[in-house]
């Protein structure tokens, strides 16, 4: 997955470009910037819901050393209260070969809404977080990060 | 051999919010990679991670390929009583790794 | 195809004829040229995933193995008391071999030697664990190998191949080590080299390797061959850049991009 082989995006986003055909209005809507896989791949996890922006910090550094291991942190604007809470937050990529990244489970009883995670990134883009709350809303934010190549590699 | 590192405070004031951090020793071999020859290597990841606290979840999380080696995870709870926090983590090829760590809350 | 990268990259930094060593008050690790994320993990044990290697090295320390059947506690008791300044100070002379061997083999010579067990591999799960705990005893302690008439042709012979231009970019160590440190190549920061954190964890590898095999990165980066794990020229070259590194800090297990 470090290794970015343009054959297989294209193959990836060709193939999502077809599905995306059939994408509701909404996603594509909230989502405009987001390639046709990764709008369906939020798609299947919001079904058609509406997706508000706000509520969700994602932290991601700016630039990123080694794209095998990208520090990430998000954390929700709720209460995490018995009647307000965070119920899940997944993780989705641009460029990946596979959008889908995580899905966190959390509850009232995690007291506060934010987690710490490691992921691979295929190359610079951005990462996009969305959030399910005890009331059904769906919440997003997202983050830009820019992968350098390491240097001084084993294989010629 | 070590399976996993997971931290949690051995002790905390009741209703305190407490931080937990866990790391899995796995490959997490992302299904898309090629040996020289060209052949696919096959996927191998963790697809599961649960929390349980004294029996409850309090916290469950999927992983895709793209969840970096080593498995990283940090998320917290809220300490409500003394007990076992029990940690488990299932993937591809039967894998399946069970942990557990002690609270005294008070 | 990321190498050509870095090979055309390396051509293009304007190398001056004569390298010169660091000052002594300019060097610096590895460690701060790094992201604050990437240091993060290092700083953090219960995120550093080369504490996984450590553990593991832990449960070896202390487990039954070879015809001898002795564990390495057996003999050298708690590794927090035996083991602690051990790590900073090799490539050590062992009289055996008459000259300096580096931490994995000196393992190696007890694990054949006193346990009476077969040796165990170049970047084995268990070397780099054991090698990992050992030389975690040492985190935080000044790097200072005793130079002696004995060590002293070694660690010349170091010196020497690490200035020494070599394979086919005609380029020597020191080019990006000593001069061209804190300069971009290919995306990353040149660091000045050192080999305080070793073994330790490669985001690039997504595990725990030793110093050699960072070296041999380096040396197939610059379109040399590599030597042998193990091989005399390749501890030689360790001696002398942990002679180069002399009073910095012990970092294992370390965390690099
Ligand atoms: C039967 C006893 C015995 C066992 C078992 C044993 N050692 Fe040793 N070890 C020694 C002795 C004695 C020395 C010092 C003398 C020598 O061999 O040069 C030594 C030296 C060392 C040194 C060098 C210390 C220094 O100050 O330079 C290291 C490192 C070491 N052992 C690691 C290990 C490890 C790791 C294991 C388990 C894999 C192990 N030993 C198992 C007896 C043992
Ligand atoms: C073309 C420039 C270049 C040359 C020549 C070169 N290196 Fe490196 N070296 C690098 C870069 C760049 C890195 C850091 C790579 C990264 O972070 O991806 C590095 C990393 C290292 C490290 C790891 C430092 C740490 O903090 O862990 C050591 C040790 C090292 N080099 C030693 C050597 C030795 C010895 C030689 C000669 C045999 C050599 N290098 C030749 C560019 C070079």
């Amino acid at each position: 997955m470090n290794k970015p082989n343009s054959r297989r995006n294209f193959l990836v986003a060709a193939g999502g470009l077809a599905a995306g055909i059939a994408l509701p209005a909404t996603v594509a809507a909230q989502m405009p910037g987001a390639p046709a896989a990764t709008q369906e791949a939020i798609r299947r996890m919001v079904g058609t819901a509406r997706i508000n922006k706000g509520k969700v910090t994602l932290d991601l550094p700016a630039l990123v050393d080694n794209g095998n291991a990208v520090s990430l942190a998000v954390r929700v604007d709720s209460p995490m209260t018995e009647s307000e809470y965070v119920k899940a937050i997944h993780l989705f990529t641009e460029k990946n070969p596979q959008p889908d990244v995580a899905s966190f489970h959390l509850g009232p009883r995690a007291g506060r809404a934010s987690i710490a995670t490691r992921i691979r990134l295929a190359d610079s883009q951005a990462v996009i977080a969305i959030c399910e709350m005890s009331d059904g809303s769906f919440w997003s934010g997202s983050a830009n990060t820019v992968v350098t190549l390491a240097a001084c590699l084993e294989e010629i | 051999m070590a399976r996993a590192l997971i931290n949690v405070p051995a002790a905390a004031k009741r209703g305190e919010i407490i931080e937990i951090k866990a790391l899995a020793q796995h490959n997490m071999e992302t299904g898309y990679r090629r040996t020289q020859l060209g052949g696919l290597i096959p996927r191998d990841i963790i697809r599961q991670f649960v929390c349980t606290y004294n029996g409850v979840e309090v916290f469950r999380a999927e992983f895709h390929p793209a969840i970096a080696a080593n498995p990283f995870i940090a998320f917290w709870t809220v300490a409500i009583e003394s007990g076992t926090l029990a940690f488990t983590w299932t993937g591809d090829n039967g894998y399946s790794v069970n942990e557990s760590k002690s609270i005294s809350v008070g | 195809m990321r190498n050509s990268v870095l090979a055309l990259c390396a051509a293009a930094i304007a190398i001056p004829a004569f390298a010169a060593e660091i000052p002594l008050a300019e060097r610096r690790s590895g460690y701060d040229f790094m992201s604050r994320e990437t240091r993060t993990m290092q700083d953090d044990d219960t995120a550093n995933p080369g504490m996984l290697w450590v553990l593991d090295g832990e449960a070896l320390w202390k487990r039954k193995a070879g015809v001898a059947d002795r564990a390495c506690q057996d003999c050298h008791g708690d590794a927090g008391t035996s083991m602690k300044g051990v790590a900073a100070r090799y490539p050590a002379f062992d009289a055996a071999h008459g000259r300096p061997v580096n931490l994995e083999q000196r393992v190696n010579a007890c694990r054949v030697d006193r346990q009476k067990a077969p040796p165990l591999a170049h970047e084995s799960r268990d070397l780099l664990a054991l090698t990992a705990y050992v030389g975690r005893q040492s985190r935080g302690l000044p790097v200072a190998v005793p130079i002696d008439e004995r060590t002293k042709p070694f660690l010349d012979a170091g010196r020497g191949t690490f200035f020494r231009r070599q394979g086919q970019l005609n380029l020597s160590c020191a080019q990006c080590h000593d001069d061209n440190w804190g300069k971009r190549l290919a995306g990353s920061v040149i660091p000045q080299g050192h080999p305080t954190g070793y073994p330790l964890y490669r985001l690039e590898w997504q595990g725990v390797g030793s110093l050699q095999r960072r070296l041999r990165n380096c040396i197939v980066g610059m379109r040399a061959q590599p030597y042998d794990f193990g091989a005399g020229e390749f501890v030689d070259l360790e001696l002398y850049l942990m002679w180069r590194a002399r009073g910095m800090k012990v970092e294992t297990p370390g965390v690099r991009p």
